[in-house]
């Protein structure tokens, strides 16, 4: 019902008044200047999409028009006035809300408390739970999170978490709604509802700002796109007038040659990694898989398929029983990172803020993190060795940083990235498992980490990726293992690695059950 | 590549003033401004013997910070170290007391080395419930807090445990005497300071120790024992213990069930003070040590003016770690 709404829907009517018109606005933080001479008109009734490379300002200037910060130069004029937003609150009172990027849910109460929090409503001065959770109910449902109202956060998914702060964010009626990266931890089925809500919301007249760095997203989604490069506007285009490439191409300001590198072929090398019968306890049911050295192993399927769990149950970071591991043939047994390390394996995390990177630390002694042990065979710790390091690193790995002093949290996500990639290769790992490798990275670091990967490939070591975008999958995996509900469903090869492919097997399941659901809702109405 | 090139050039073009990391040196320009406001109060406050006594009264406080500063620094906290000091200074006294008979003086080292397994075996029953049992170390040493508290108690039968007599003598240099000048006290919490900002800044164990308090996620997922590095923490925790109360025994000649009572507040206070964050990361020793030093001048300052009474320095003291953490926090934000 809602497609025919998207498929009947008019051109975008080039009549509809400005709602917000950025004139010249710019940001400086002390003598850097991150966003300039941005002029952008947000009209009534439109999907915008805001494109651009890690630290080309999307952020920034969003963060301006909900009034986290306010420009250093330039005025914003809304609502036929000239407007100083104080603070995020100002804003929203107003009428425009940004979807953050991070979830921020308060991961001890429950989802109606979080949608409620800060405007619960009232009977006579008591909690009217009843109204909140019908209200809650029909919400989620329009969003298909399948979050309960009285669920404790804590206990829901990340792709559950993110539509519940998206449940929030839409609760009250809004002129202008900003989705920063909102679709980063959602799967393919759980994308397309929030597609479809955000449609339903341009229909109602909303103004939606739309970030992310799935090209193909925004072009299913945009009506017009504004690129930022370097804190620079490139311009505003309507969406039918480019391609992904084009979008790729202005964002970098180059011709991407090409994003993935050239596969391998599946291996049939001698099996470096075998694992026979894990089960991680509520995550995980006996699965057996073998990687081979030189070629890329995916892991795909939905978020909460249990992905990440069977590896951080062979870490011994949640508990696991197995009938075997073996590398090179000979059983391990492996009870925390450490082992791991000794047996030859290296794990990036998904997390790299949380799990990975300590950010209020200094690089070098970040890189050197796990590998203090063998790095430093005296009593003391020389601080040349590890400058060392950190410089082969930088070279290496093309970490861009304006100073070796910075702490880790100062660099953008994709030397953040590099950095852990970094710090994983210092053990020489013989088998490198990566979880969502490039998550919140822009085009160019994207393409550097799949250079990497192949090159590590090549060299004859074993790679695991283990990623949530079906595009990365198919570009980069020579083998693909799918998953569903802590199974795998299927193993696709060399050419059998396609989207569909993915989909299908992450999904077949619940896809009959929806349709049987379907089915009977039709019978329902007619 | 080529970008990197540039960078060291930007880093050296920092100027001095810059450079200098004012929240490291935050304690220190404190504890310079107390003397300053010291002086103007009374000068007597500067006098030589006023200074050697308030600064030796702080080393207990001090010794035990710079053990205090490990478990901090890994995000841990322990509050028994007040009931672990009068227990251990208990133990060491019934040890040696057991020993004069046949080791004569000898009994005084065999005492210390005594001490000093006690200690690190308190610490490591703190460290071992805290990290086996994953309890809150907050709960863990509230526990034993009163379990030592209650030994020192049934130990003297609620009085005073005395060193022996012919012991006295020989043993009162270790808080009375003095080697060029400078008390031993102060040399010996100076020695403890050195090993153990060595131990905190120059050891792959301190890295560990400040990676695990900073983001356990990351410790354990870089491969670090966060369990071994906790457990190793409160075990220097309590040698500090020890050695504090090696100093302390000479000074009033007694074990009591009052001995160490609310150390583990100001040895906090010390800490925070000093610049260490409470919820854990990088630990300052030095400034643990000028934190013990500026809670004990605050106090000697109050009894020689007549601005506050001294029964309140409790008071000021605990104004002062809330301050503390106010400017912590400033700072952070900038």
């Amino acid at each position: 019902m809602m497609e025919a709404a998207v498929e009947t829907r008019a051109a975008p009517d080039l009549e509809t008044a400005a709602l917000m018109r950025l004139t010249g606005v710019g940001k400086k933080y002390g003598s850097v200047t991150v966003l300039r001479d941005v002029n952008l008109t947000v009209r009534a009734g439109e999907i915008h999409a805001i494109i651009g490379e890690n630290g080309a300002g999307k952020s920034t200037l969003m963060r301006v028009i909900s009034g986290h910060i306010q420009p250093s130069f330039g005025t914003v004029h809304y609502l036929d006035e000239d407007v100083v937003f104080h603070g995020p609150a100002d804003a929203e009172k107003r009428g425009i809300v940004l979807v953050h990027q991070e979830i921020l849910l308060a991961e001890d109460l429950t989802v109606v408390e979080n949608l409620f929090l800060g405007r619960e409503v009232t009977r006579h001065g008591v909690i009217d739970d009843r109204t909140m959770e019908q209200t809650a109910i029909r919400q989620l449902a329009a969003l298909g999170c399948t979050a309960r109202p009285w669920q404790i956060v804590r206990e829901l998914s990340i792709a559950q978490r993110q539509m519940v702060q998206i449940a929030r964010a839409l609760l009250e009626e809004h002129r202008i709604v900003i989705f920063d990266e909102p679709t980063a931890v959602l799967t393919a089925s759980e994308v397309d509802l929030l597609l479809d809500t955000i449609r339903a919301l341009r229909d109602r007249g909303v103004a939606v700002l739309y970030i992310s760095h799935r090209l193909d997203e925004v072009e299913a989604l945009a009506d017009r796109i504004t690129v930022l490069r370097d804190g620079n506007m490139i311009g505003t285009y309507d969406a039918g007038t480019l391609t992904q490439q084009d979008m790729a191409r202005l964002m970098v300001g180059r011709e991407l040659s090409m994003l993935y590198p050239h596969k391998r072929g599946t291996s049939d090398a001698e099996p470096v990694f075998e694992v026979e019968h894990l089960t991680v306890p509520g995550f995980v049911h006996d699965v057996s898989f073998v990687a081979r050295p030189g070629e890329v192993l995916g892991f795909g399927g939905m978020i909460g398929a249990g992905r990440t769990e069977i590896f951080e149950g062979i870490l011994g970071l949640r508990p696991a029983k197995a009938a075997a591991i073996r590398v090179n043939g000979k059983p391990v047994h492996i009870r925390s990172v450490a082992d791991g390390f000794e047996a030859g394996i290296g794990y990036l995390t998904e997390d790299r803020k949380g799990k990975g990177l300590l950010l209020r630390e200094r690089l070098a002694p970040n890189l050197v993190l796990s590998a203090l042990s063998w790095l430093y065979r005296k009593i003391y710790i020389d601080e040349r060795i590890e400058n060392e390091q950190l410089d082969t690193a930088i070279r290496r790995y093309d970490i861009r940083v304006r100073s070796r002093k910075l702490e880790a949290g100062q660099l953008s996500g994709g030397n953040q990235q590099k950095l852990l990639l970094a710090k994983t290769m210092l053990q020489d790992p013989s088998i490198v498992i990566i979880d969502e490798p490039t998550r919140g990275i822009d085009i160019g670091n994207k393409s550097q980490i799949y250079s990497f990967i192949d090159e590590l490939v090549r060299q004859g070591k074993a790679c695991i990726v283990i990623s949530s975008e079906l595009q990365e999958l198919v570009g980069l995996c020579d083998r693909v293992l799918v998953m569903k509900d802590g199974r795998i469903t299927a193993e696709l090869r060399d050419e059998e690695v396609t989207e569909d492919a993915v989909v299908l097997a992450a999904t077949v399941g619940s896809d009959a059950v929806a349709s049987r659901e379907e089915n009977a809702r039709d019978r329902h109405h007619l | 590549m080529h970008v990197t090139d540039t960078t060291s050039e930007l880093v050296s073009k920092e100027s001095v003033f810059q450079r200098i990391n004012w929240v490291d040196l935050g304690p220190f320009l404190a504890l310079a401004v107390l003397v300053v406001v010291g002086y103007l109060i009374n000068p007597d406050f500067l006098s030589p013997t006023n200074i050697t006594n308030v600064v030796t009264r702080a080393t207990f406080i001090g010794i035990i910070a710079v053990g205090a500063t490990f478990v901090i620094s890994s995000g841990c906290l322990d509050l028994s170290v007040g009931s672990m000091a009068a227990f251990a200074a208990g133990v060491m006294i019934l040890f040696m007391n057991w020993l004069v008979p046949t080791w004569g003086v000898n009994a005084i080292p065999a005492g210390i080395v005594f001490v000093l397994c006690v200690g690190a075996l308190c610490g490591l029953v703190n460290g071992l419930v805290v990290t086996l049992g994953k309890i809150e170390p907050f709960i863990v040493t509230l526990g034993t807090m009163g379990v030592y508290r209650a030994f020192i108690t049934f130990l003297s039968n609620g009085g005073s445990i005395p060193i022996d007599r012919s012991l006295r003598e020989p043993f009162r240099p270790l808080y009375f005497g003095t080697v060029m000048g400078i008390p031993v006290p102060v040399i010996v919490c100076a020695a403890v300071a050195i090993v153990g900002s060595f131990i905190l800044y120059k050891t792959k164990f301190g890295r560990r120790c400040a990676a695990v308090g900073a983001n356990v996620d990351v410790a354990r997922f870089s491969g670090i024992s966060v369990g071994k590095i906790r457990t190793l923490a409160f075990v220097i925790q309590g040698i500090c213990v020890a050695i504090a109360a090696i100093c302390y025994v000479p000074r009033l000649g007694a074990a009591t069930p009052t001995t160490g009572l609310l150390w583990e507040l100001q040895v906090i206070t010390a800490v925070v003070i000093g610049g260490t964050a409470l919820r854990g990361g990088k630990g300052h020793i030095w400034g643990s040590l000028a934190g013990a030093v500026i809670l004990e001048f605050i106090a000697n300052l109050m009894v020689l003016s007549d601005f506050i009474s001294e029964y309140l320095v409790a008071a000021v003291q605990g104004v002062i770690i809330i301050v503390a953490m106010l400017i912590q926090r400033f700072s952070r934000r900038s």
